[in-house]
């Protein structure tokens, strides 16, 4: 069956989605990934959506409680390089992705993600509160 | 009878075509003097001249059918008339005008030709009157359609014109925008927006509106629309700019501005994105 990858990086889980994805991916995804968080205890899981060109109420919202669910399992996601049509798609439908950190790209994310690990939480708090 | 009295209009055209031409000419430049526009003599003979030529011509062919193939290089010759006089400037009545004032000396030469014949002189009069009417209206048609292609290029303009993404620093993006912000508008600024960020790899963008007059609940959401795409981006926004009406406007309208970094000055605003990148202004130490 089609999986995307989940890489280890350190403490650090790194998703590249290279496909457009479809429903069964996005939910294998969330299954996988959560399943990898918790048995190499990352803290920080980095989404990289840089090749996704089309997405849908469905995925956004997958991509949203994928995001969740990993802030449950103690890891900071950074969503990262999201297109600017996929960006006016998810507003027009109304997802703004609440409580999802997002970064321009894979070093920005991989900063961010360093940030949020080595601040302490009321900075971070502070630092990302108009976002 | 009909047959003879169409052949009465293409013959007294063909007959005494400039002697037309010359009551013409002189009709228009008196109307000229009364109007505001200023077309050359020369320019108004020569129009007359080949608009009078294609009507002898088109005449021969059909009196009715104003619309048909027969009238086409008629019909165009007066359309660039009028697009020319409605980029002048002139009024469509003294567009019109121009159809209109060939209707007298016509119709003195249709009088005289039929002299006593008052069933040939009342049919050839119905049939100028229609064709002139007609074609006057067509100028009327043009010009307005000249003047919409007018207005359709300055709004395009405009919108090019409002909405330039410009770079403030190495990773500050600014956006000034002026005018109201409608959808249309509004989808082309925030696709400039993000395609920029893309560009440049800017982490914050200051949405400046100093310059858009009302803001209501649509405007509002519009905005927060472009900030929000350009958060899911990786990019920070700043709004700056508002004016003291628009802060009472804002509140009145009960719209959540919660979550985005508001100023009032794009200065302050341009303060605030050099704080989070960590950069300082400071003063130049020159020894004087």
């Amino acid at each position: 069956m089609e999986r995307i990858p989940i890489l280890r990086m350190g403490e650090y889980l790194l998703v590249t989605i290279q496909v457009d994805m479809h429903d069964q991916l996005a939910l294998t995804l969330q299954d996988d990934l959560t399943a990898a968080i918790t048995r190499y205890g990352a803290h920080g899981v980095l989404i990289d959506i840089s090749s996704l060109e089309m997405v849908d109420s469905f995925i956004g919202r997958m991509i949203s409680n994928i995001a969740n669910m990993s802030r449950i399992l103690d890891a900071e996601t950074v969503v990262v390089g999201m297109q600017p049509a996929v960006a006016i798609t998810l507003v027009e439908l109304g997802l703004s992705l609440p409580g999802v950190r997002t970064a321009l790209n894979v070093d920005r994310g991989m900063r961010l993600l360093g940030a949020l690990r080595h601040a302490s939480p009321a900075e971070v708090a502070d630092d990302r509160s108009e976002a | 009878m009909a047959q003879q009295t169409e052949s009465k209009i293409s013959r007294i055209i063909d007959q005494q075509e400039s002697d037309i031409l010359a009551d013409w000419t002189r009709q228009l430049a008196g109307g000229r003097a009364r109007s505001s526009g200023s077309i050359p003599e020369a320019q108004l003979r020569s129009e007359a001249g080949e608009f009078l030529n294609l009507l002898r011509r088109a005449v021969r062919k059909s009196v009715d059918d104003v619309n048909g193939a027969d009238w086409q290089p008629v019909r165009e010759v007066l359309g660039s008339i009028s697009r020319s006089r409605g980029t002048q400037g002139f009024t469509p009545s003294e567009t019109a005008m121009f159809v209109f004032s060939l209707k007298k000396p016509l119709m003195a030469r249709i009088a005289a030709e039929h002299g006593k014949d008052a069933e040939g002189l009342a049919a050839d009069t119905e049939r100028l009157t229609t064709i002139l009417d007609q074609l006057g209206l067509y100028t009327t048609e043009i010009f307005q359609l000249g003047r919409e292609d007018v207005i359709r290029r300055q709004q395009q303009d405009m919108l090019e014109l409002s909405t330039p993404v410009v770079k403030l620093w190495d990773g500050v993006l600014a956006l000034p925008m002026i005018g109201t912000l409608d959808s249309s508008r509004t989808q082309i600024v925030m696709e400039s927006l993000l395609q920029r960020i893309v560009e440049t790899g800017a982490q914050l963008a200051i949405i400046d509106i100093t310059g858009v007059p009302t803001v209501d609940t649509l405007t509002a959401q519009h905005l927060l629309k472009t900030v929000t795409a350009a958060r899911l981006m990786g990019a920070e926004c700043i709004i700056s700019g508002i004016r003291p009406q628009i802060a009472q406007t804002i509140v009145h309208l009960g719209v959540e501005l919660n979550g985005v970094t508001t100023k009032a000055t794009l200065a302050d605003a341009f303060a605030v994105a050099l704080q989070r990148l960590g950069l300082v202004i400071s003063r130049a130490n020159h020894k004087s």
